[in-house]
């Protein structure tokens, strides 16, 4: 894998110019998660409206990476109903934790594939979760019910 | 003048590739790498002489002792000490800070004050923190100048240092910046108000002939790692009478005089501060990166130092969108060197960097609040060593030109 299969042109693009991005109202729930060994940070808040998400909007800064799988979630998730989109994050993460070795369903995860070659540097992993752990989190504590994912840990 | 093509010899690890590159490790201020005599005595000491020290009086015991307290002995004689019992050993030099910041901090209570700056290392930051935190005491600190210099005319009009001071802790050289401060003027200062002076020594002692008397520290922390030696070993040097006022900071085996059930008594420094079986080989291999830093010459090591930070100043200050973080010229400046790219994040920089074989550290390096203060989030730093060569500084130079334009070319920033 070469350095520039990991930063695909769908990764540069949303870096350029990331989705959904600035804070906004209303929101449910606002969450501050940080990278703490490089200090990506992002500010992320959420909205749901009866079993739909109905916005996500973040502050943040910090690596292509990390910013684009951001962006990409936001794609993803606003206006979907709360539980497919937490079964997208297991599908996510089961992609990013699977050391390149995971298909993914390009159906599902649409422009998130492009994440796909990040999963063999497992240093930047964590990145590309960042966004995405923010929003689970979010999601919990603006009182929604979550479903439980298989790879869950008690 | 130093050969760094004749030393790179004594580093295997340097004949590597990474991702089909000749490896040009520039994080040496992160760890430096290892020669070949350093293990070699690590190894020897597990296969010939192991034992524990002190408690064991065998002769294994006997050599391992004469081992261990000799390297001490090297070490004290490294930094000038007056006597190897000023040489504590510890984990590492945070551990060598925590000692300083507890024991201290034993003596600390609400209106007495601590003084550090905004640009520490973490571990010269949070143990100071805990240290207050306990004791009611209050946390100060010197701000930097524009030019990444600590700010020593607005800590003069604030009165940062006065009479209610008890300890000034201040790194020797910047991991981040590079800037190497004034220890002198501020132990001066901090003694005439009948503070401790608290020196983080961990970019300082690797790169600089180390004299503790004319730095004018009562503590001085470093660690073996950063200067050829092992992980797993580091140092507090103490003045004497000081180390001997202070309390004991870990309990256990080696650190006492008389126990009873009801208390007990403690030995005198060192040893009063070295609870439990202590890294034995580690301190085995610290004397021989001694032995071979001493071989080399420190002086020669700084003036290479200098040098090769010369030419990745100028190397990197040339190039389009980078931004160089401290001082820009070689004066009262240590090797590192960090800088941002603008359109490429330090994480990104040391992954494309990585590509081309060549070794970076990127993040805010354990130095959150000085990026704070730099207002950047965070950086890319690169840090040479007596190895490293001005055909790596090319290196690095060419690999950055290439990932800002590798990013740039693609993201539509370039003008």
């Amino acid at each position: 894998m070469s350095v520039e299969q990991m930063y695909q042109d769908i990764i540069i693009d949303h870096y350029r110019e990331k989705h959904h991005s600035g804070l906004r109202t209303p929101f449910g729930a606002e969450v501050h998660h940080v990278n703490p060994s490089c200090g990506d940070e992002v500010t992320l808040r959420v909205a749901v409206d009866g079993d739909t998400i109905s916005d996500v909007s973040y502050d943040a800064e910090g690596c292509a990476i990390s910013q684009a799988a951001t962006s990409v979630m936001c794609d993803l998730v606003i206006g979907r109903d709360v539980a497919d989109s937490m079964a997208l994050f297991a599908e996510f993460r089961e992609m990013m934790e699977g050391q390149g070795e995971v298909v993914p369903d390009e159906d599902r995860l649409e422009d998130a594939i492009a994440f796909a070659g990040v999963a063999q540097f497992p240093a930047r992993v964590k990145c590309a979760m960042l966004g995405w752990s923010a929003l689970r989190d979010a999601l919990v504590r603006s009182g929604v019910e979550l479903p439980r994912l298989p790879d869950d840990k008690e | 003048m130093l050969n760094p093509a004749a030393i790179r010899g004594d580093f295997p690890i340097l004949d590597r590739e990474v991702n089909g590159h000749p490896l040009v490790y520039l994080d040496s201020a992160n760890t430096s790498q290892k020669p070949r005599e350093v293990v070699e005595a690590m190894e020897a000491h597990y296969l010939r002489h192991n034992a524990n020290v002190a408690r064991a009086m065998h002769t294994l015991g006997a050599e391992a002792t004469e081992a261990f307290e000799g390297a001490r002995v090297k070490i004290g004689d490294f930094i000038q000490a007056r006597s190897s019992d000023e040489v504590i050993f510890t984990k590492n030099a945070s551990e060598a800070l925590n000692l300083a910041a507890y024991t201290l901090g034993r003596r600390l209570g609400p209106g007495d004050e601590v003084v550090i700056s905004v640009m520490e290392h973490h571990s010269n930051l949070v143990p100071w923190q805990l240290a207050c935190e306990a004791s009611g005491a209050t946390l100060r600190w010197f701000d930097i100048t524009e030019d990444g210099r600590l700010d020593l005319e607005s800590a003069q009009r604030d009165g940062l240092i006065n009479e209610r001071t008890k300890v000034v802790s201040l790194a020797w050289v910047s991991n981040v910046l590079g800037t190497i401060n004034p220890i002198r003027t501020v132990a001066d200062w901090a003694h005439s108000v009948g503070a401790v002076m608290v020196v983080d020594g961990s970019q300082g002692v690797p790169q600089r002939d180390t004299d503790v008397n004319a730095l004018g520290a009562d503590l001085l922390a470093f660690t073996a790692h950063k200067l050829c030696g092992p992980t797993g070993i580091g140092v507090l040097w103490g003045r004497y009478e000081l180390l001997a006022e202070l309390p004991p900071f870990l309990g256990g085996g080696e650190m006492i005089e008389v126990v009873r059930m009801e208390n007990s008594t403690y030995a005198p420094p060192p040893h009063r501060f070295e609870a439990g079986t202590p890294p034995i080989a580690q301190a085995v291999g610290m004397g021989a990166a001694i032995d071979y830093l001493n071989r080399i010459g420190m002086e020669e090591i700084a003036a290479h130092e200098s040098d090769i930070t010369a030419r990745i100043l100028s190397g990197l200050g040339a190039l389009p969108g980078v931004h160089i973080l401290g001082p820009c010229e070689v004066v009262d400046r240590g090797g590192a060197v960090s800088f941002t790219v603008d359109g490429v994040h330090p994480h990104d920089l040391m992954q494309l960097l990585d590509s081309r074989g060549v070794a970076v550290r990127g993040g805010h390096h354990c130095a959150a609040p000085l990026h704070r203060r730099l207002r950047v989030q965070s950086s890319s730093r690169a840090s040479g060593y007596l190895y490293t060569t001005p055909e790596e500084v090319n290196a690095l130079v060419e690999a950055v030109a290439w990932s800002y334009d590798f990013f740039n070319s693609r993201t539509g920033r370039k003008s």
